[in-house]
């Protein structure tokens, strides 16, 4: 009996073949996970302080710390944020739900987003210089820099959000309305929580670029190394940092894997505040408008 | 139409002498009764040559039809002959189906609902609806609740706690939920899951309720349950009901209709008491309908 519906006992040399193929397959994108981790550690441990994370660069970076660096990248995040997440999810809202499948407004702003998507960031970095650095006379600085990485992070977050709102039953948009729910607050109160886990995503995904980016920012934000005075000054983010120690600072390694390493912590903790606020709205949505003090309503019994 | 004095139907189904399933236990709606008296009929939604179309594909043909206040009507007839098309039509649901159009009126207490100057949020208020399969929020059981009351203005605690209370009650779910209201609504089973849309829907506090063969995806048990709510409302609320199952129809319904694919699209056939319908149905095609000869 038991060797009928056992599969181990089964298998064919064939299937150890395959099971041994997958393993390897995914020992080896860990390993070379850990490869690159553990490579940039060891460079960059040496070099990581205190002072390095909250001191200025000197010497083009080769000594001193990236402080500085580090106000202008979450400048330019807070920028692009700002700017991409309200239009990004409320074009989403839009395509998703008032927007009938085959309209052809909506064709139209997913085909553009399709394409701006597929828009290499060396491109972006061009056009946010030639828009907002000089046609709208925002010079290199920290606000075009923003704008132009929130030009592209909308389709991320449009298609995570778009897709996420869309997998749910339109039997919840019925049984709402037939509550007499207007659509806005089924919007707002039903089906964004309930796609709160792919608003999040997206905006993990678009995190992650936007942090990553340094051709689209090198026109656009600049390279100057100083502590930003406002907006509109040139502000070098941290990828744009390490590009430069690693091409054009002769001796500039060991720095440049410090701030690699301080750039992979700052992506690990945001993306884990951003699952935790996430996770958090979600469940104050679903549990009730506010929570507190609900859970001991106990049964008068009849 | 019948004028005669009819007592209702059938005595409602109290489904055996099983213990659990009579749950007549601290319900808010008080005795039941057998609804009011069906001789003196007073219509309450009088639909007039209702059609509704699907893009070009007519789905609904010249629907006359009046339904009584108080009452539970059943709509009958087989598959796909339009009985869920009309029942959305009464809370104008079919208006969020694109390419959906009607002609016709369908007036509720003498108001067209089709005026433009309706509010159809109210109008919806007005008419609950449950639907075929069980459709829980994924969310928590109580907010499943509160979510249209905050819609509809109820927005202090005590009140929404306290409705939430009685519809629960009344569809003989607290006993069963009341420890964890803050769990998704999807931990429910089935019967449950339906059982408290009907909450949800009673919450509103509505003077129709619409209901799409909701017992269909329910076993036995919970199918009997929901049944013997569904006769305990009657009398509060005016109850229009789709069900393939005709004994259940015969137990509950004070009138039935009959709908049926002629051509292409779907018409109503006879409309009568259920007890006129089951037993010397006027049309032949109700005749072999109901005998279980067709359909
Ligand atoms: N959204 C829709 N778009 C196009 N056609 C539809 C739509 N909904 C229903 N129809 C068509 O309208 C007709 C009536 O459908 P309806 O759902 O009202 O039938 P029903 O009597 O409720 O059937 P059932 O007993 O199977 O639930 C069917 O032919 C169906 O194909
Ligand atoms: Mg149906």
């Amino acid at each position: 009996m038991a060797e009928m519906v056992s599969m181990k006992s089964m298998r064919t040399p064939r299937d150890c073949f395959a099971k041994l193929a997958i393993y390897c397959a995914a020992l080896l994108v860990c390993a070379a996970f850990a490869w690159i981790l553990s490579d940039i550690a060891r460079g960059g441990m040496a070099h990581l302080s205190l002072d390095f994370v909250i001191g200025s660069p000197r010497d083009a970076g080769r000594a001193g710390g990236i402080g500085s660096i580090l106000v202008s990248t979450a400048l330019v995040l807070a920028i692009a944020l700002m700017a991409a997440l309200p239009l990004g999810w409320t074009t989403a809202a839009l395509l998703a739900e008032y927007v009938s499948a085959g309209s052809r407004f909506g064709g139209a702003v997913r085909y553009s987003l399709q394409v701006l998507a597929a828009v290499p960031s060396i491109v972006f970095g061009l056009f946010g210089n030639a828009f907002f650095s000089i046609y709208l006379g925002l010079g290199f600085s920290i606000l075009s820099g923003g704008l132009t990485l929130a030009c592209m992070l909308l389709p991320i977050l449009v298609s995570t959000a778009e897709s996420g709102l869309r997998a749910i039953p339109d039997a919840h948009r019925l049984s709402a309305a037939a509550l007499g729910m207007s659509r806005t607050s089924t919007l707002f109160r039903l089906l964004l929580p309930i796609a709160a886990p792919s608003l999040a995503a997206g905006l993990l995904l678009g995190i992650g670029r936007a942090i990553a980016e340094t051709a689209a920012l090198l026109f656009t934000s600049g390279y100057v190394d100083r502590t930003p005075g406002s907006l509109l000054d040139s502000g070098r983010t941290l990828a744009v940092h390490i590009f430069d120690l690693s091409m054009n600072v002769p001796g500039g390694d060991a720095a440049a894997y410090a701030s690699a390493l301080v750039l992979i912590a700052a992506l690990l903790l945001i993306n884990m505040v951003a699952m935790r606020l996430a996770t958090d709205w979600q469940r104050r949505k679903i549990m009730a408008e506010n929570s507190n003090g609900y859970s001991n309503i106990d049964a008068p019994r009849a | 139409m019948h004028r005669e004095p009819e007592p209702t139907p059938t005595e409602p189904a109290k489904a055996a002498d099983d213990p659990p399933l009579k749950a007549d236990n601290g319900y808010t709606l008080g005795p039941v009764q057998a609804g009011p008296a069906c001789c003196d009929p007073q219509p309450l939604i009088q639909v007039e040559n209702f059609s509704l179309r699907y893009g070009l594909k007519t789905a609904l043909a010249n629907v006359t039809l009046d339904i009584y206040r108080g009452c539970i009507t059943a709509l009958i007839g087989p598959s796909g002959c339009g009985k869920t098309s009309f029942l959305s039509s009464i809370n104008r649901l079919t208006d969020l189906i694109p390419g959906c159009g009607i002609t016709g009126r369908i007036c509720i207490d003498g108001g067209d609902i089709h005026d433009p100057a309706r509010d159809v949020q109210a109008l919806r208020r007005q008419i609950g609806m449950v639907f075929q399969k069980p459709t829980p929020f994924p969310l928590s059981i109580y907010r499943n609740i509160e979510l249209p009351l905050h819609e509809h203005g109820v927005k202090r605690r005590a009140d929404t706690v306290a409705i939430i209370e009685q519809v629960l009650r009344d569809v003989g779910l607290w006993e069963e939920v009341h420890d964890r209201l803050h769990s998704s609504a999807l931990s429910l089973s089935g019967g449950q899951q339906q059982r408290l849309c009907i909450a949800r829907a009673l919450a509103l506090n509505p003077r129709i309720l619409l209901m799409d063969e909701p017992c269909s995806a329910l076993d036995p048990i919970a199918s009997g349950i929901v049944e013997d709510l569904i006769s305990r409302l009657r009398g509060r609320y005016t109850i229009v009901i789709v069900t393939h199952n005709l004994a259940q129809a015969r137990r509950i319904a004070n009138y039935a209709a009959f709908f049926w694919v002629r051509g292409h699209a779907g018409s109503l056939v006879e409309f009568g008491h259920c007890r006129q319908i089951f037993e010397s149905p006027a049309h032949e095609l109700t005749a072999a309908y109901v005998n279980g000869a067709r359909g």
